[in-house]
């Protein structure tokens, strides 16, 4: 791991805020091109960046098809009019391709590859339908079978049916979530983080999150039917069953009430070396103490954080305790509830400012996101460490540790 | 062309007529495959062959498939003595010849039509959709289908890579991983064929094709050519293969590698062009065909069934018995159902029970049986009619007399038996069939040769032992008392082929042999929830296997206070002999608190009285066996799986030692049609050859230390260990009935 001096370290860090993931969504008239362009944009010019500094820019998309492919960063990089000496790389970890192009930006400063470098993504989920990029995992039998996959709604589901949480927890944690968000965009928590995306004439077309709902409770998402049931039971919950035969049956508790909803957004954080700090004249908001991934059991494919927050801690010789603050991407109420419970670790701790299933998750975005929330929240709360975590198809997880500075 | 007739008519067809000589049924062997080359290449280079129709030339159907018979008996896999690569290529020339053969025709040049007068199956149908143009006989036996999947196997004739492109991948991956057959009209509907015609209409239909249209180009092979539906990486295709490989596993339990190849030639086949498609196929082919599961449900579902089926452990010698009147004592379930299944063959039947009223009641659920068969189109109500009154229901035992046979069903109580077999026996041996009548008890726990005591002539007196629901359960054990005679044997096995079921002929022992074997398998899974292991790892694990329920489960089916009966019996005649099963007091008190199993919706699970919704585990479980295993890892669970099957085989062993079953073939179709023992292993000792001997004892010697004596390897197994054999090569037999 590296030492303060060879150390990565975050100057910046910009999102959109996230738009509803439907036609009727504000941001659905947004390419991809256009809004990782005007994240990238607003980046260099809040702090009017020389991007001859930025070596590279790796940009997490999960559905790297039609608009988004061929390499979307690239392209991104072009449009917005940083110098043509800034790389581009796509980056894929599913959810957690937000952070892992952070993971991969900070690498390279710390491996003294780049002297700056900016990780972030986009998804325009109401545009590129995820899953529209196929994918032989879950459609070649070579994959499918011997991993017993199911969609990742039933996996979770499963998650809540091996570890005993209950439609009410997982509504209940859902509540909190809105309940927090709301709070956090009241208190201006996002402010700084928050760009007003701008429309072809350069009118401001949205300013805060869409989705969160401030007022939702319990009966309102009781109401909800179980999102998974359906496919669950026409041969999915029989596939999950057979990797895990000590469930009686899997309990559909999930709706789209507990569970993060679809959005569109961008996100970029800018990272580089101590030098580019003195170089730039920019202060460093954090400096990345640690990185981690890790592969996890593919079927109920959503228990990595807990295994990859081991990992990580281990290495950076640290106890759960030792984390002030931690965002763990809520893909699904279950997710967190068995992180918490896997770790002990408290509510109050955790996604303080609300998270996914409030405010959204853009795929390719979100780690992105968690990770800026997680770095102002520690400098609003004046606490020192904490750690961004998302849960990753396939049976992944990726993490990062960071301290303010 | 010795399988091939041929004649080219004056309008340049060559009609191909396929019979091959002194065969029921056409199949095809590579003889056949050889002349269907030869064919192809005619039309190719003859000019003045202007079309072919195939048809057959056999009233028994079009064609029945590969040759199984010389596929088992190695013509698909050539490469035997080869080593490496070397040798899988050899497999894969042998196994690609039908591939390449149909191929041939399909890119001859010129239209090939094929007249389907007939059953076409597996091959027959490949062959035919390798046809440009399919004409159907609407005959009311016709079918077309590829049942490839049920002995094992998957279409390797090309059939996994055109029906998928002919009629889309969903229908194709339904139609061939459950092996369905199509009558003329839904295979019309399905799109397998193009036309469905009256039958003896076929090659003319064929021939007007030929001469009106005669596309010589297949849709596959068309530039502009799409997949129905989509191919794996369609928006739409894409759902039907994530959701197919789902399916599959739900079916399979991943069990069955034949399915699962299917899957694998299917995907990756219809991604790259057909020549290099059928190439995929098959490899994939080639490596089922080299599981043991493969080879074992060949022989087991097709040929030991057929061997069975024709009455294999008939003694040679004996004049074949014709039934015109049996006596059913009992009028219970079982007598019912006996009664039902024996009238249903056309034989008059006596149902005796104590008073007219018990007699009665087994006559009606005779009844009610019929009037569902009624109800379900599969009989007329004349027919259903027919057969009522084939029974007739009486407390009068002097009614007997004239009777072939008496079969003897009342409870399971000696003194009971030995009185109506006493009174039975009186009107039984006088009159017109005194010299000839046989006596059979369907006695399930008593010894033969103890109950053939109370009968005046032991040497007629023999078990027949039917499963319940009698009208459903497939498998009659036939079992042999000391005194038996091979007459009285060669009749029993004449009257249960008579009423359509297959007999296996075993020995008197305690429980005989299905129930001897299954037994320990709902007794594995007590001592498992006796150890703590959760009762819902020890159900899944049990379906796991490949068995049709988890042993719990099939406790509530059977009845625990039915078992708690049996259990009691069994302790008190073996008395000290007999080894207590832990969980045995834990279901009695279940019992004794009133959960009697499914029949009143309590047991090991509770049962909603709404059918549509599942049942869920009883807690109360938790409390008699607190739960110490609550989860298990893949290598756990398999060790569950192992103990529930290898409990049952190493019984089967003993079974065989002790002369109890001596036919390996009638212990796989025993296992497989008794209990529903994991078709996929080909039946129980097929289970164990796969496994191969001297590996099964090692791993029954590690789970004797690890479970008990149950696990214990016979001697047997371990002198068959020594000499390199297996259950097929020390006991496998020529079939008598063949020989005869």
């Amino acid at each position: 791991m590296p030492t303060p001096d060879n150390s990565a370290y975050i100057y910046d860090h910009v999102r959109t805020p996230r738009g509803k993931g439907k036609k009727d969504g504000s941001l659905h008239q947004f390419t991809a091109l256009d809004l990782s362009a005007q994240v990238l944009s607003n980046l260099r010019d809040r702090s009017n960046l020389d991007t001859t500094l930025v070596d590279d820019v790796s940009w997490g998309c999960v559905t790297p098809v039609g608009e988004q492919g061929g390499d979307i960063a690239r392209a991104a990089v072009l449009a917005a009019n940083y110098d043509q000496y800034t790389a581009g790389a796509q980056v894929n970890r599913f959810c957690a391709s937000g952070l892992e192009a952070v993971n991969i930006a900070a690498a390279k400063v710390v491996s003294g590859e780049a002297t700056m470098a900016i990780g972030g993504g986009v998804e325009c989920m109401s545009r590129v339908p995820m899953g529209s990029d196929g994918g032989a995992w879950a459609i070649d039998v070579r994959g499918a079978f011997p991993q017993y996959f199911v969609p990742q709604g039933v996996s979770a589901d499963m998650i809540a049916s091996k570890w005993g949480f209950s439609r009410t927890d997982c509504d209940a944690y859902a509540v909190e979530s809105h309940k927090r968000a709301a709070q956090s965009w009241a208190e201006g928590r996002f402010k700084n983080a928050v760009i007003k995306v701008k429309d072809q004439m350069g009118v401001t077309a949205l300013d805060h999150d869409e989705s969160i709902r401030p007022g939702t409770d319990m009966q309102t998402l009781g109401g909800l039917n179980p999102s998974f049931a359906m496919m669950g039971e026409m041969a999915f919950d029989a596939v999950i069953n057979q990797r895990y035969p000590e469930v009686e049956r899997v309990n559909h508790v999930h709706t789209p009430g507990n569970s993060s909803s679809i959005v569109d957004g961008a996100a970029a954080v800018l990272v580089g070396s101590k030098e580019a700090g003195v170089i730039t004249g920019m202060k460093a908001k954090a400096r990345i103490v640690g990185t981690a991934s890790i592969g996890s059991e593919p079927s109920i494919m959503l228990t990595g954080p807990s295994y990859v927050t081991e990992k990580l801690l281990k290495k950076l010789g640290m106890k759960v305790s030792d984390i002030d603050l931690y965002e763990l991407n809520e893909a699904f109420a279950a997710v967190v509830l068995r992180y918490m419970q896997a770790l002990d670790i408290p509510h109050d701790k955790i996604n303080v400012c609300g998270g996914a299933i409030a405010m959204g998750h853009p795929l390719g975005a979100t780690g992105a996101m968690i990770l800026g929330t997680l770095v102002d929240e520690l400098e609003r709360s004046g606490k020192s460490t904490g750690l961004a975590v998302l849960c990753v198809g396939g049976g992944m997880a990726t993490a990062a540790v960071v301290e303010r500075v | 062309m010795e399988n091939f007739k041929t004649e080219l008519d004056a309008d340049g067809i060559l009609l191909c007529t396929f019979d091959v000589p002194g065969k029921t049924m056409n199949t095809f062997t590579k003889a056949a495959l050889g002349d269907l080359e030869t064919i192809a290449n005619r039309a190719k280079t003859e000019a003045e062959i202007k079309g072919v129709v195939l048809t057959s030339g056999k009233t028994t159907g079009f064609c029945a498939g590969a040759d199984l018979e010389e596929m088992l008996g190695g013509a698909w896999e050539v490469g035997g003595d080869l080593q490496g690569e070397a040798k899988l290529k050899a497999n894969f020339d042998a196994a690609f010849e039908m591939n390449r053969v149909y191929r041939l025709l399909e890119t001859c040049g010129k239209p090939v039509a094929v007249a389907i007068n007939g059953v076409a199956l597996g091959g027959g149908l490949e062959v035919s959709l390798a046809c440009h143009y399919r004409v159907m006989g609407n005959g009311p036996k016709t079918q077309v289908g590829l049942p490839e999947i049920k002995i094992g196997l998957f279409p390797g004739g090309g059939g996994s890579q055109r029906l998928p492109r002919l009629i889309g991948v969903q229908n194709a991956l339904l139609a061939m991983s459950e092996g369905k057959s199509f009558k003329p009209k839904e295979a019309l509907s399905q799109g397998i064929v193009h036309e469905v015609v009256d039958e003896g209409k076929e090659v003319e239909a064929a021939k007007t094709w030929i001469k009106t249209k005669g596309d010589p180009v297949a849709p596959w092979d068309k530039k502009d050519f799409k997949i129905p539906g989509g191919g794996p990486y369609h928006p739409a295709g894409a759902q039907i293969f994530i959701m197919g490989n789902a399916m599959l596993r739900k079916q399979s339990y991943g069990n069955y590698p034949a399915v699962l190849n299917l899957m694998h030639s299917v995907y990756e086949g219809l991604q790259v062009p057909f020549d290099t498609a059928i190439k995929i196929e098959s490899r994939f082919f080639c490596n089922t065909l080299a599981t043991p599961q493969a080879k074992a449900m060949i022989r087991t579902f097709f040929f030991s069934m057929q061997a069975l089926g024709k009455g294999s452990g008939r003694p040679a010698g004996v004049a074949k018995t014709e039934f015109a009147q049996v006596a059913v004592l009992g009028a219970g379930m079982m007598g019912a159902g006996i009664a039902y299944v024996t009238a249903m063959a056309g034989i008059k039947v006596v149902l005796v029970d104590r008073d007219q009223a018990s007699a009665d009641k087994g006559k009606a659920h005779c009844e009610d049986l019929l009037k569902k068969a009624v109800s379900r189109g599969k009989m007329t109500q004349d027919k259903a009619q027919g057969v009522l009154d084939l029974i007739t229901a009486t407390p009068d035992y002097a009614a007997i007399e004239g009777s072939d046979l008496v079969v003897e069903a009342v409870f399971e109580n000696t003194e009971l038996k030995d009185q109506v077999t006493r009174q039975a026996e009186a009107p039984l041996y006088k009159g017109a069939k005194a010299g000839s009548a046989i006596f059979g008890t369907n006695t399930s726990t008593i010894p033969i040769s103890l109950l053939a005591k109370a009968s005046s002539k032991p040497e007629n007196y023999i078990g027949i032992h039917f499963f319940s629901p009698v009208d459903k359960m497939l498998l009659v054990e036939i079992i042999l008392g000391e005194k038996t005679s091979d007459e009285t044997l060669a009749k029993a096995i004449d009257y249960v082929l008579k009423i359509k079921k297959t007999p296996i002929v075993v020995n008197d022992s305690r429980f005989f042999f299905a129930n001897r074997c299954f037994i320990p398998f709902t007794a594995e899974g007590m001592i498992m929830w006796s150890e703590g292991v959760a009762p819902a790892l020890i159900d899944n694990a049990g379906r796991m296997t490949g068995m049709p329920r988890g042993p719990l489960e099939m406790m509530d089916d059977v009845a625990l206070d039915l078992l708690t009966k049996i259990t009691s019996e069994t302790a008190k005649a073996m008395g000290d002999a007999y080894q207590p099963i832990p969980g045995e007091k834990e279901v009695a008190q279940m019992v004794a608190d009133g959960r009697l199993g499914r029949k009143n919706g309590k047991g090991f699970y509770d049962y909603p009285a709404d059918r549509n919704t599942p049942k869920t585990l009883w807690q109360g479980t938790k409390d008699m066996f607190p739960v110490t295993q609550a989860e298990a890892n893949p290598a756990e669970v398999e060790e569950l799986k192992k103990r529930l099957l290898y409990v049952q085989a190493v019984t089967a062993a003993r079974c065989f030692e002790e002369g109890v079953i001596t036919d390996p073939r009638e212990a796989d179709v025993g296992s497989i049609l008794g209990w529903g023992f994991a078709p996929w292993s080909g039946g129980i000792v097929s289970l164990i050859d796969a496994i191969g001997i001297p590996k099964f004892v090692e791993e029954l010697d590690r789970m004797e230390k690890a479970y008990g004596e149950r696990f214990k390897a016979p001697q047997l197994l371990r002198e068959m260990a020594a000499k390199g054999e297996t259950f097929y090569s020390r006991f496998g037999k020529a079939d008598k009935a063949k020989a005869a």
